[in-house]
């Protein structure tokens, strides 16, 4: 199986180089030979595990929890660039002129 | 004996008796780290405060269950005010906000962090040679690897630096370090223990646990960090129930372990498959029926856990976007990128079925598997790791170097069972680690037949010579 680690790299937004990008490449060959040995199990009459706690709907009260909040200084206080008290994120909507 | 060298129980014990003070305790644990990690490099960050905790705690003794007891703690788990990186560069100037319940719960109890420990860079892997702030090296032998991820926390413990520690595990990360360096390590039931606050590797397999000098000390972590937390919603809302703990008079009689000849791997060392036969004998010898069976071949739980984690690495690495927190992701290293990517391969169209969804599958026939084990039996019994520590460098040019590593422990982790690995003997000098592993919620029971392994047996008091 290739793998196009280029247009993955683009979904993932990770930065590859061209060095990387070969070894990449020759790796996910290598690995995916070994996960299709998964091939050899049949399973046609199992369903999919995806959690294994057997927990279903684990709700809270939809009332305001300030243990679960961070203060806006806090929340801000990693930040490498705010403004009047709000993160500042690159332009993502290109102005159209 | 030197204060740092102390168990969770003997250093409480002391302090109780006021043998020594918690100033003194910590005092020696510093002076360790001071003596020993420019070699072994196990910390990455000191808690600068110990000292001046100790100081305080002196003046005002605590009726608390860890109070006093200096720990080290790996660097994923969030510590507010204290840098925490998860040994990537990406998080190379992180200043938590808030604690990680398992840190939370072990300062209410009066532990005291050292320090946070060098790990794989975000738990990928079980080297620790890929942090990158350079790798750990293990104390028995500094040409080798301590094993990983938590390879700092089971360096840190088995050079005597700390009284305990605490690592995390998603297939491997307590078990094998802890075997590699000699140590005992305890990966609780998958939701045991609160992620709240852990930098996420997968999700839906992490669990946080301790690693120690003895199984009294892991049973003794176990009461302060397991059970329900309200700001982790997959942790199991029954309290946990420590108080199966002591061994019963009849020692391991009643009990049934298996002994799953697949984990007996034909490449494995003879000399490895005889210490788990002469470990199967001691165990008979306290009273319990051992048994050669059968599992599914942990071969397939390489290809399982390998898409499992990949996608779940994919999906949580993707909230690094550098603006409330970190670095950008042009600071992401080698092996972060080969997950994501493989991740994001296995989850995208056209490929989810054939992938994620058959892993899936195969995760369900795995948990078939233990079930129908645990019918008939209280725990198996295996090796932790195919072999002992390995070279420095043996991870680099292999893509698959942590699976194949930790095969044995994988089937495991994907059904989110409680696992113990105890040291059991050595191969060439190097410490050899078992593994007992029991079904879900089973965790007092494992530490249990655990401590009675140990009282038979002299090899979690082997140290390494540094």
């Amino acid at each position: 199986m290739k793998v196009d680690v280029k247009h993955l790299a683009k979904l993932a937004q990770m930065e590859v180089t061209e060095k990387e990008e070969k070894t990449l490449e020759k790796g996910f060959e290598q690995t995916l030979k070994v996960i299709d040995q998964l091939n050899e199990l049949d399973t046609s009459q199992v369903k999919p595990t995806s959690q294994v706690t057997g927990l279903t709907n684990v709700w809270r009260e939809d009332k305001v929890d300030k243990s679960r909040m961070l203060t806006q200084k806090q929340a801000l206080s990693n930040a490498k660039k705010t403004h009047k008290g709000y993160f500042v994120v690159p332009a993502v909507i290109r102005h159209e002129t | 004996m030197k204060l740092n060298e102390l168990t969770v129980t003997a250093a409480l014990a002391g302090l109780k008796k006021k043998e020594f003070s918690i100033t003194e305790l910590v005092q020696a644990c510093l002076d360790r780290i001071d003596q020993t990690d420019k070699k072994i490099h196990a910390f990455l960050t000191l808690n600068e405060k110990a000292l001046g905790q100790a100081r305080e705690m002196d003046k005002k003794w605590q009726d608390k269950p860890l109070w006093g007891i200096p720990f080290a703690l790996k660097d994923n788990f969030l510590t507010e005010g204290i840098r925490t990186t998860a040994s990537a560069k990406v998080l190379d100037d992180y200043i938590p906000q808030y604690n990680a319940t398992v840190y939370q719960r072990l300062i209410d109890a009066g532990a005291i962090l050292l320090g946070k420990t060098n790990m794989d860079a975000w738990a990928h892997g079980s080297s620790t040679e890929t942090s990158d702030y350079g790798p750990t090296l293990n104390p028995w032998d500094t040409s080798r690897l301590p094993g990983g991820s938590s390879g700092g926390s089971a360096a840190a413990v088995s050079a005597d630096m700390c009284i305990f520690a605490i690592g995390s595990e998603t297939a491997g990360s307590i078990r094998q370090p802890s075997a590699w360096c000699g140590v005992t390590g305890f990966k609780p039931s998958y939701g045991r223990v609160s992620r709240y606050g852990v930098v996420a590797m997968a999700s839906s397999t992490d669990s946080p646990g301790p690693i120690v000098k003895t199984v009294d000390d892991a049973a003794e972590i176990m009461k302060v960090i397991a059970g329900p937390d309200k700001f982790d919603a997959t942790t199991n809302p029954k309290p946990y129930q420590a108080d199966d703990l002591h061994p019963p008079a009849g020692g391991l009689k009643g009990k049934k372990i298996a002994l799953p000849k697949e984990y007996l791997l034909k490449e494995m060392d003879e000399k490895v498959i005889q210490l788990i036969k002469a470990a199967a004998d001691q165990l008979a010898k306290s009273g319990a029926e051992i048994e050669e069976t059968s599992l599914i071949d942990p071969n397939y739980a390489i290809g399982v856990y390998t898409i499992v984690q990949r996608s779940e690495v994919s999906s949580n690495l993707g909230r690094y976007d550098g603006i409330r927190y970190g670095g950008n992701r042009s600071t992401f290293s080698w092996q972060a990128k080969n997950r994501s990517l493989l991740g994001t391969f296995a989850l995208s169209t056209g490929y989810f079925d054939q992938y994620y969804a058959k892993a899936q599958k195969v995760r369900t026939l795995i948990l078939n598997d233990f079930a129908k084990l645990y019918k008939d039996f209280d725990f198996y019994l295996a090796p932790t790791s195919p072999g002992p520590a390995q070279k420095l460098g043996a991870g680099k040019d292999n893509p698959l170097f942590g699976e194949l590593e930790d095969k044995l422990v994988e089937a495991s982790s994907i059904a989110g069972l409680p696992g113990l690995s105890l040291p059991c003997g050595t191969v060439s000098g190097l410490p050899i680690g078992l593994q007992l592993t029991g079904p879900q919620g089973s965790e007092a029971k494992v530490l249990s037949a655990g401590k009675i392994y140990q009282a038979a047996t002299k090899w979690h008091l082997k140290k390494a010579k540094l």
